[in-house]
């Protein structure tokens, strides 16, 4: 079919309106390192202190051979990614339980609106007694962020999922197991992934807490060692590498939920 | 033959809330024999669907007792029931065969025979072409259809219809309450039809209970013939009898007899 000369037109200026977007996008990310740099370089901030965007690649790359940088990067990897995972598993499960048993889901409220008000950081040092400063207590550092607001999140939406749709399962015969598998599950699965979505970045939140206070590798202990000794570029570095490594998963996430929506 | 398929005898039933106790129905007894087309009308919020919950065990029974083919029901017999809802909350995640074998797969019964029941009536009743498309690529019409391929498939042996058409647009509601009226019909299936629309219940039902307004209870119970001559009996045709006007009249004052 062919477009009417009006619907060609519209059609290039979105196309048009996208590139600048991009294109700005872009020019901002590189004026503010032309200016980071410029301003290092004449003395105009002080690149003891705030380093600069050429110190900050040498550093990347004498990390990576002396003191094993990739090392760190998957040490922080591996503990965000198991906290990811052990959310899912236990916020689903939980929140499972919870609509299962909406009478124990009455009861545990306040608890967990308390739980999840919490600031998370508080609880560290505590994990660091009562379990030791090795990985696991940095695991359920990260965890324990995100996992309660996921349990009240996803239990919220479970039981927002339309009764009359219960209704239909029961009057098919079936039971509650049924509405569950058929309907309960398959139906919050957009809202899972948008928890999914929030929780990577808590994670990667909590590890750090806990790399900061009870870790001998990963980026947070990095973070907390270069403060420590004094050497701005290490710290600076690390914090540029964990904004990538957000952006990294969160992209990934973000690829996920597409391809769902495309699958249906 | 004598003896009706289901029969309702003295049922009453009380919602129970803090600020106390609300009856909902009051001493209903009627009863459907098998292959009629009875329907329900009362004013909103008598309790109409309650009737229908407690046929299918939705709700424990309270005061009264329901047969069916003489016997009584309880928690153990559950009827073999296919139930229409005012919505056909067909599911998205699934494809519309997916939807119509559901009920299929909750009872485990994804037998070859069950399996090609469910093709021959999709094929029967033109949705072939959409078996593997998405309910929301399906008309509101289509989707009505699809919710009930989804019951007939497990051969229901009485079918209850909770306003099934009053979600859609008048335009849509009549062509697809004649649609799913002849549907049933040719099919041979005994169906009870809740809903607040004279004229719907006129158009389909060959008997029409009318309840009062809560707590309900029977006010009258009128069989609906109408002479439509030798033109077979649809809810379209039944629109266009010359006497459809003076059962709509009939009922209209039932319902209106207190106020």
């Amino acid at each position: 079919m062919r477009e009417s000369a009006l619907q060609e037109q519209y059609r290039q200026q979105q196309k048009r309106r996208k590139y600048r977007v991009h294109f700005l996008r872009l020019f901002l990310f590189i004026l503010f390192l032309a200016l980071w740099e410029i301003s290092a370089r004449t003395g105009l901030i002080d690149s003891f202190i705030f380093s600069s965007p050429s110190q900050i690649a040498e550093t990347c790359i004498s990390l990576t051979l002396e003191e094993g940088l990739f090392v760190h990067i998957g040490v922080t990897l591996y503990e965000t990614l198991a906290s990811f995972l052990l959310v899912l598993v236990f916020g689903v499960g939980a929140a499972v339980v919870l609509w299962l048993f909406p009478g124990a889901a009455r009861v545990c409220e306040p608890y967990l609106v308390i739980l999840n008000s919490l600031p998370k950081s508080a609880l560290a040092p505590l994990l660091i007694v009562w379990l030791g400063a090795n990985t696991t207590t940095i695991i359920v550092s990260g965890m324990s962020v995100a996992i309660f607001g996921s349990i009240m999140n996803l239990y919220t939406g479970f039981s927002e999922i339309d009764k009359d749709k219960l209704t239909l399962i029961y009057t098919l015969g079936g039971t509650k197991r049924h509405a569950l598998f058929k309907v309960v599950l398959p139906g919050s699965i957009p809202l899972i992934l948008s928890v999914l979505k929030v929780n990577i970045g808590l994670c990667l939140v909590g590890v750090i807490i806990g790399e900061f206070i009870g870790a001998r590798q990963g980026l947070g202990f990095l973070i907390i060692y270069a403060s420590q000794v004094f050497k701005m570029p290490w710290l600076i570095s690390s914090i540029v590498i964990l904004c990538v490594i957000a952006v990294i998963l969160y992209f990934l996430l973000n690829l996920l939920e597409r391809w769902y929506t495309r699958k249906r | 033959m004598n003896q009706p398929l289901l029969e309702l005898q003295n049922l009453s039933l009380s919602y129970h809330t803090m600020e106390g106790e609300v009856a909902a129905l009051s001493d209903i007894s009627f009863s459907v024999r098998e292959g009629e087309f009875a329907a329900v009308v009362g004013p909103s919020g008598c309790g109409k669907s309650t009737i229908l919950n407690l046929i299918s065990g939705l709700l424990p029974i309270e005061k009264g007792e329901i047969f069916f083919r003489g016997e009584k029901l309880s928690k153990d017999s559950p009827l073999n029931i296919g139930y229409m809802l005012q919505k056909d909350h067909l599911f998205e995640w699934r494809t519309v065969y997916k939807n119509i074998i559901l009920g299929l797969e909750i009872r485990r019964q994804m037998t070859p025979e069950n399996l090609a029941r469910a093709d021959a009536l999709i094929d029967q009743y033109g949705l072939s072409s959409f078996r593997d498309a998405r309910p929301s690529q399906l008309s509101g019409g289509m989707r009505q259809r699809a919710a009930l391929i989804r019951t007939m498939v497990l051969d229901p042996d009485l079918m209850l219809l909770d306003e099934p058409f009053s979600a859609l647009d008048y335009q849509t509601r009549l062509s697809v309450a004649d649609d799913i009226g002849t549907i049933l019909r040719s099919a041979g299936k005994t169906a009870i039809l809740v809903t607040h629309d004279i004229s719907e219940a006129v158009s389909m039902a060959d008997r029409v209970i009318v309840l009062s307004s809560r707590p309900a209870r029977i006010r009258t119970i009128i069989p609906i013939s109408l002479s439509l001559g030798n033109t077979p009996r649809t809810p379209m045709t039944s629109r266009n009898a010359p006497d459809f006007k003076t059962y709509f009249n009939l009922i209209w004052k039932e319902l209106h007899a207190d106020a």
